[in-house]
């Protein structure tokens, strides 16, 4: 009973990092029309960053000091993403949807490589900050205290990122854009400051994601990929575009790979293409997704 | 019996009674005109009969079959056709390929995988004789991106016209054009279609191209239909006048 | 096809005829791994150029062509290529038929996300079903136990290499021209007109009755099986197969191809994978860095150069000719 306990625990994290992968990706796609298929790896950039700086600091700062890095990381992610969208995706907003795909590709490849070669093939880790804050008895069974905050921290992250979008002046004109582009310049928005910004918050909640979770396991390369392949299966059953259904996806999937994990481990992803495609042949626009 | 009818269709988006309890009858062989304000129905009208919008309640029948909630290629095989206001074609393929296309579509040979699309002698001439038809018979080697504007609405109404209906719907066929094309076009259009014995029903804004080519014109306001009736008649009408000319008679 | 494209086309086939004869075994073998990757283009582009359809996750065919051969081989000892290739066009088929009705439903974009998706959910299965597939170990696929020609011919013996390449480039090039003539058939049968329009224009395509998604699914399972066979060809090649030839950058190379040749003319893929092939094998020598060059590579020609080497060619050939034609006028 217990562990099952434990399993939801580790199936709320997990979901709370999904989320802002997810979350991010949407955002993107939904203001600006662009799906980023380099998006994961602003993830695994935000796991590196993380690390690297943990690892460098490491000594010199008390432990408690070392979560600074993790904001810093997601913000520096967010920079790298403003330079990224200024120069490689803006070019391409008039231009056909394939082309788009393609250089977001590219880009994926470069960044695969450029993660190579700054950081290396090593794995790096920041288990420092893991074990800076202890267990906690769940039960009887011990459970990092990390775990418990930083599913706090998600659960913060979506009330903030809702409140930013429903709630304030800035959030509105992202709505208006994301609604009609035309209207929204033509009612005198700045649509291109609204689509720099938007990518770069996509990329900072990418690289919050991988920051958060780094501590937990390490940054290895290929993890880009393989977050962004579970990002999409989130955002095909959550619809794509949408904040509800990155978060309404992300609970699911991480639910069912936790479960998956625990009984058949080898099926997991292919379990979740499964029910990806079950939700599709349903819903074809995913659950919370808008029909085009 | 009425080639198409439709009894007490209705359309809302929202607030907005697009289409408000419209009965609409056509019979075989008319050229009519549907015109009326921005906003009147007219594209919202027509889009529910081609299938691109479903009704929110009433009925379509096309002779005697109700096809209220078939589906687009079912209508098409019912005899309904129609072109699009922003123009709607193939732009990387050919022209003469953009009406083979309709016409293979049409003799249900979409599906030959094994067999050059240009050795269909039958095919090639017909689309070859449509495009003479409409004036386009020397660009049929020309890509459809390339065609000027007015060459390019004439090639959207051949794509419709080769599915060979029964009924057109043609959409504003002559805006976006200068006003000396938009004769030519129309007289292109309109001999065609009266050579063929197809029944078509015009949206138009420009009035004088309205009273120069119909039959029957009908007239849409808010919804609903406003008048409907020979070209004299709709132009001695005060209500017509008032709504749509802005004039009073 | 005009006369001129005619004769070029039997010029080049002679010259691929001519290769082993003229060019060493190394050489011949490089070209063999060429032409298998120009199938694979082929079956690509029938998707992206002709069709609009963007996939990221080609590998998955050919995959599951390379991985069908090694475990026919190696469970149900299987050594005549013909055998392997119906096995293995039976399975990539089978998989188009099936995951396409999952991948052509909906939006291109998300054609896009779940054809990775696809590819890397194979590649896990691979990976982790070791004790079928033998892990990343792989499988062996020894050209020492294949025949060609139903058993007529087979490799014994000390200089077996030699003449597996030799006998092996010509059953590829075969192979090779059927294939792109059956392609070249199909994008310009009524089918192939009908997949260009729904490219072109979805919603004018609907509005002739075209059912959009069938004809999605029909393409997609030919791509299926035409990349399907360009595993299939190039497992015995290899000598073995791992679960790398399902990874996503195994797919990113299929689209370079496509990108690099142009994917909006028949013979561009084609192209883009044989220079593509020569370039790889001199890159991978001078840098361990090749995604990276891949990558910029890409971006540059998607920026600058959107129809590839092939397409931006005839480009400068019409602008000739038309210059040419105005000078006469």
């Amino acid at each position: 009973m217990e562990i099952v306990a434990l399993q939801i625990l580790n199936s709320l994290f997990y979901a709370a990092v999904l989320f802002l992968i997810a979350a991010g990706l949407s955002l993107i796609f939904g203001v600006m029309g662009i799906v980023n298929m380099a998006h994961g790896m602003f993830y695994a950039l935000g796991a590196y960053v993380a690390a690297w700086s943990v690892g460098v600091a490491g000594s010199a700062l008390a432990p408690a000091a070392l979560f600074i890095f993790l904001p810093l990381a997601a913000v520096a992610v967010g920079v790298i993403g403003l330079a990224i969208e200024s120069t490689l995706i803006r070019p391409f907003y008039r231009r056909p949807e394939e082309y788009q795909l393609l250089v977001t590709f590219g880009l994926l490849l470069v960044l695969e490589d450029v993660i190579r070669l700054v950081w290396g093939g090593t794995p790096l880790t920041a288990s420092a900050l893991v074990d800076s804050l202890g267990l906690v008895q769940i039960g009887g069974l011990p459970y990092p205290v990390y775990n418990i905050l930083m599913i706090g921290v998600g659960v913060i992250a979506a009330a903030g990122i809702w409140a930013f979008v429903y709630r304030t002046k800035f959030g509105v004109l992202l709505r208006a854009t994301a609604q009609d582009r035309r209207m929204a310049a033509a009612l005198g928005i700045d649509v291109g400051r609204i689509y720099v910004l938007a990518f770069g918050l996509g990329c900072f909640m990418a690289g919050l994601a991988g920051a958060i979770v780094v501590p937990t396991q390490a940054a290895v390369l290929g993890m880009g990929v393989e977050v962004l392949v579970i990002a999409f299966v989130v955002v095909v059953i959550g619809g794509l575009g949408s904040l509800e259904g990155a978060l309404v996806g992300a609970l699911i999937v991480s639910a069912l790979r936790t479960i998956t994990i625990q009984f058949w481990e080898e099926i997991e992803l292919a379990a979740l293409y499964l029910i990806a495609a079950i939700v599709l042949l349903i819903r074809p626009t995913g659950l919370f997704g808008r029909k085009t | 019996m009425s080639l198409l009818r439709t009894e007490n269709l209705k359309k809302h988006f929202g607030e907005t009674r697009a289409v408000d309890g419209v009965d609409f009858t056509v019979n075989e062989g008319e050229f009519l005109s549907l015109v009326g304000t921005n906003g009147a129905g007219k594209t919202t009208l027509v889009n529910l009969i081609s299938a691109f919008l479903s009704p929110d309640s009433g009925r379509i029948f096309v002779g005697d079959r109700d096809i209220t909630h078939a589906s687009v290629d079912e209508r098409i095989r019912a005899g309904i056709a129609r072109s699009f206001q922003l123009v709607n074609l193939f732009d990387d393929l050919s022209v003469l390929d953009n009406v083979a296309l309709s016409i293979f579509a049409r003799e249900g040979k979409t599906k030959r995988i094994f067999a050059l699309a240009e050795r269909d002698a039958a095919v090639t001439r017909e689309a070859l004789d449509l495009l003479a038809e409409f004036g386009l018979g020397g660009k049929s080697g020309a890509r459809a991106r390339d065609l000027a504007q007015g060459e390019r609405k004439l090639l959207d109404v051949a794509v419709a016209y080769a599915l060979r209906p029964k009924l057109l719907f043609l959409d504003e066929p002559t805006s976006g054009v200068s006003t000396r094309d938009k004769a030519q076009i129309m007289d292109t259009v309109s001999s065609v279609v009266r050579g063929g014995g197809i029944t078509a029903v015009v949206i138009e804004h420009d009035m004088d191209v309205v009273f120069k080519y119909s039959d029957r014109v009908v007239v849409m306001h808010e919804g609903r239909f406003l008048a409907d009736g020979p070209p004299d008649e709709i132009r001695r009408n005060s209500d017509v006048a008032k709504y749509l000319l802005g004039t009073d008679v | 096809m005009s006369r001129r494209a005619a004769a070029l086309v039997a010029g080049v086939v002679i010259v691929l005829a001519l290769v082993p004869v003229v060019l060493g075994t190394y050489q011949t073998q490089l070209l063999t791994y060429g032409l298998t990757l120009a199938i694979a283009a082929l079956g690509f582009n029938l998707l992206l150029g002709y069709t609009g359809l963007l996939s990221f996750g080609h590998s998955a065919f050919l995959g599951t062509g390379a991985y069908t051969v090694a475990l026919m081989m190696r469970y149900l000892g299987v050594s005549s290529l013909e055998l392997f290739i119906l096995g293995g066009v039976v399975s990539s088929a089978a998989l188009a038929a099936l995951l396409g009705v999952v991948c052509v439903r909906h939006t291109r974009i998300f054609f896009a996300i779940l054809t990775l998706a696809l590819s890397q959910v194979l590649w896990t299965l691979a990976y982790k079903f070791f004790w079928i597939t033998g892990g990343t170990d792989g499988l062996r696929v020894p050209f020492s136990q294949l025949t060609l020609l139903g058993g007529l011919i087979n490799f014994p013996g000390a200089d077996a290499f030699a003449r597996f390449i030799t006998y092996y480039y010509y059953y590829v090039l075969v192979l090779f021209c059927v294939c792109t003539a059956l392609m070249w058939l199909i994008v310009n049968s009524p089918f192939g007109k009908t997949l260009q329009a729904i490219r072109d224009n979805e919603t004018r395509a609907r509005f002739l009755g075209v059912r959009i998604w069938r004809y999605r699914w029909l393409a997609f399972l030919v791509s299926g099986i035409f990349t399907g066979l360009a595993g299939i060809l190039w497992v015995p090649l290899n000598g073995l197969v791992t679960p790398d030839v399902l990874y996503w950058p195994q797919s990113g190379k299929i689209v370079f191809f496509a990108v690099l040749g142009g994917f909006r003319n028949f013979a561009g893929p084609i192209v883009g994978a044989v220079i593509f092939n020569y370039l790889e094998v001199y890159a991978v020598a001078v840098t361990q860095y090749w995604q990276i060059t891949l990558g910029v590579i890409l971006i540059v020609l998607v920026t600058f150069l959107p129809a590839g080497i092939v397409g931006t060619a005839e480009r400068l050939r019409a602008r000739l000719k038309k210059k040419r034609a105005e000078q006469f006028s």
